[in-house]
């Protein structure tokens, strides 16, 4: 399999001196074509940092990025990014044909097949006839299938996901997590999700990266033992998924309390429930992390 | 039934009101507020008493209405170029509003009017100096509606476009003015009025034709029925263009959701 994305050394750093915060330590790590690998970390991690690097939104401090070879400087023709803030996201003054047309634009592309492919993208995503609405006429749910549409009608080599589904309710993301894997299967996209989900990290995944708590740093790479035909029940009943997602648990858990992994908690304790709570830890944290950020551009000029 | 109603509820007020100045005019006899129903006639023999071929339109339509109407929408639209042009740049740029924040201050603070010596002096009686107190005081709310509506545009909004590498054109007229367009008709609807306003006040001073002057000139000739109907027409002028302006604002705004809501609402009824 071919090698799609390659990170080597990533280090990024905000500020400097004293105030400075390190987001990210020496990431290395590696997404092959075909791949849909996630990202799973707590809240506050660098997440996000990691995914703008990767982008090419924000220029790393120290490292290399690498997409089918070529050295990320700038974002990449052949990338796209999904954002969690789908509401944000799509132009509201754009229909949402219009927005999934809206980075064809200055492709070299006829009026025609622009609409062609807009059209094709909406269909993809389970969304037909939908075209001539605006954004907030249609549910969260469905906002957010525009924006993988529009991400999609790019054509993407590297399909990369912040958080997608955090935003929309429970039963909506389950609906969503099984068209993403369809749609990945069906055109083979590769795609990186980063989310602080374990179940959906899991459930997702062909592949789950843990990060440690900040600086985000990998503290394992597992490869998923599930099927690839997946199926919300079944799935997340099977031993195989619960198994592996204790294992993500307690490695999350366990760079969760400070310095190394100790003998702190014992294993037999670390099952299910004890999962379940990581999980809401992980989720209320997460909350306040998007607070934090979503009062940051009123302090930053722009 | 209910677009009628409708109408009369808005309406009702001011036909009543007009009913009570005609009355009010006709028992007081007092020269200087002649009754509605006089500054009517006198309107209609100022400017609706023409030749056929001209549509009965009088000469003082040609020679003052448009001319004042020309000058309006001269000054006010290099107002909206100068202010959004000059606003986008502005409000997109990190440092450029604290550089001329304070003479933008201390500028606008200067009452417009107040320039038409200046303006005077600068461009002697002419059109120029007309044009150039109506930009100077219409540019304002333009400007700072701009600045302020550009801003505007969410971190995420900016990351998205940025993901696309969308070139910078389509980032400012797909993205930036877009997001701006409701604060920038806000300042729009504003500074229409104020160039109005500056039109008459320009006419008064310094001119020989135009709404402003026919109305001063009325008054030193004691023609107060001639002046009333000026000051009528400026009203309706007002109304009218504020009112062509609402429809091109719906038009383009209907992407918003509360105005989409309002529509369905008033097709419903």
């Amino acid at each position: 399999m071919a090698t799609m994305l390659e990170v080597n050394g990533l280090n990024h750093r905000y500020g400097s001196g004293e105030s400075e915060h390190v987001a990210v330590r020496d990431l290395t790590f590696t997404v092959e074509t075909g791949q849909l690998a996630c990202i799973v970390g707590p809240s506050g991690c660098g997440k996000s940092t990691l995914l703008r690097c990767i982008s090419g939104l924000i220029r790393p401090s120290d490292g290399e990025v690498r997409l089918h070879g070529d050295e990320v400087d700038g974002v990449p023709e052949d990338l796209a990014v999904v954002f969690q803030d789908y509401s944000r996201s799509l132009f509201p003054w754009l229909s949402v044909r219009q927005n999934v047309e809206f980075p064809l634009r200055w492709k070299k592309l006829s009026r025609a097949e622009r609409r062609e492919r807009a059209v094709e993208a909406l269909e993809w995503v389970g969304l037909p006839g939908v075209g001539n609405k605006y954004p907030w006429q249609l549910s969260g749910g469905m906002q957010q299938r525009v924006s993988i549409a529009r991400a999609l009608a790019r054509r993407p080599a590297l399909l990369l996901m912040d958080e997608p589904f955090a935003s929309v309710d429970a039963q909506t993301r389950f609906e969503l997590e099984d068209l993403l894997r369809t749609v990945q299967v069906k055109h083979g996209s590769t795609i990186l999700l980063v989310t602080h989900d374990i179940d959906e990290s899991v459930y997702l995944g062909d592949r789950v990266l843990v990060l440690s708590k900040s600086p985000a740093s990998i503290v394992a790479d597992l490869p998923v033992e599930l099927p690839a035909e997946r199926d919300q029940i079944a799935t997340r009943a099977s031993s195989a998924f619960v198994s592996m997602r204790s294992e993500v648990a307690k490695l999350l858990h366990g760079s969760g309390t400070a310095g190394p992994v100790t003998a702190e908690g014992a294993p037999a304790a670390e099952d299910a429930p004890e999962a379940e709570q990581a999980r809401a830890d992980l989720t209320e944290a997460d909350a306040a992390e998007q607070a934090n950020t979503a009062g940051e551009p009123a302090s930053k000029p722009h | 039934m209910r677009p009628v109603t409708g109408f009369l509820q808005r309406w009702s007020l001011f036909f009543g009101a007009v009913v009570l100045w005609e009355l009010a005019a006709r028992l007081a006899e007092d020269p200087f507020f002649p009754p509605p129903t006089t500054i009517l006639q006198t309107a209609g023999q100022l400017w609706f008493s023409g030749p056929a071929g001209h549509l009965l339109l009088t000469g003082s339509v040609f020679n003052d209405i448009l001319p004042s109407l020309g000058r309006v929408f001269g000054g006010w639209l290099i107002a909206v170029l100068v202010g959004v042009g000059l606003g986008t740049f502005l409000g997109r740029s990190k440092t450029g509003m604290d550089y001329v924040g304070p003479l933008f201050a201390f500028m606008r603070a200067v009452p417009p009017p107040t320039l038409v010596p200046v303006f005077l002096v600068l461009f002697s009686i002419g059109t120029p100096m007309k044009l150039a107190t109506i930009v100077f005081g219409s540019v304002w709310p333009i400007l700072l509606n701009t600045v302020d509506g550009v801003r505007s545009v969410s971190t995420t909004q900016r990351e998205t476009a940025e993901s696309f590498r969308t070139p910078k054109a389509y980032w400012v007229t797909m993205v930036v003015l877009p997001a701006a367009l409701p604060k920038i008709f806000a300042g729009l609807r504003l500074s229409l009025s104020l160039a109005l306003i500056l039109m008459v006040v320009s006419e008064m001073v310094g001119a020989t034709d135009g709404i402003g002057y026919q109305l001063i000139f009325a008054q030193q000739r004691f023609d107060f029925p001639a002046m009333w109907a000026w000051i009528v027409l400026l009203g309706v002028l007002g109304y009218g263009l504020n009112a062509l302006l609402l429809a091109v604002e719906r038009r383009m705004l209907d992407w918003q959701p509360t105005r989409g809501a309002a529509r369905a609402q008033t097709t419903g009824a």
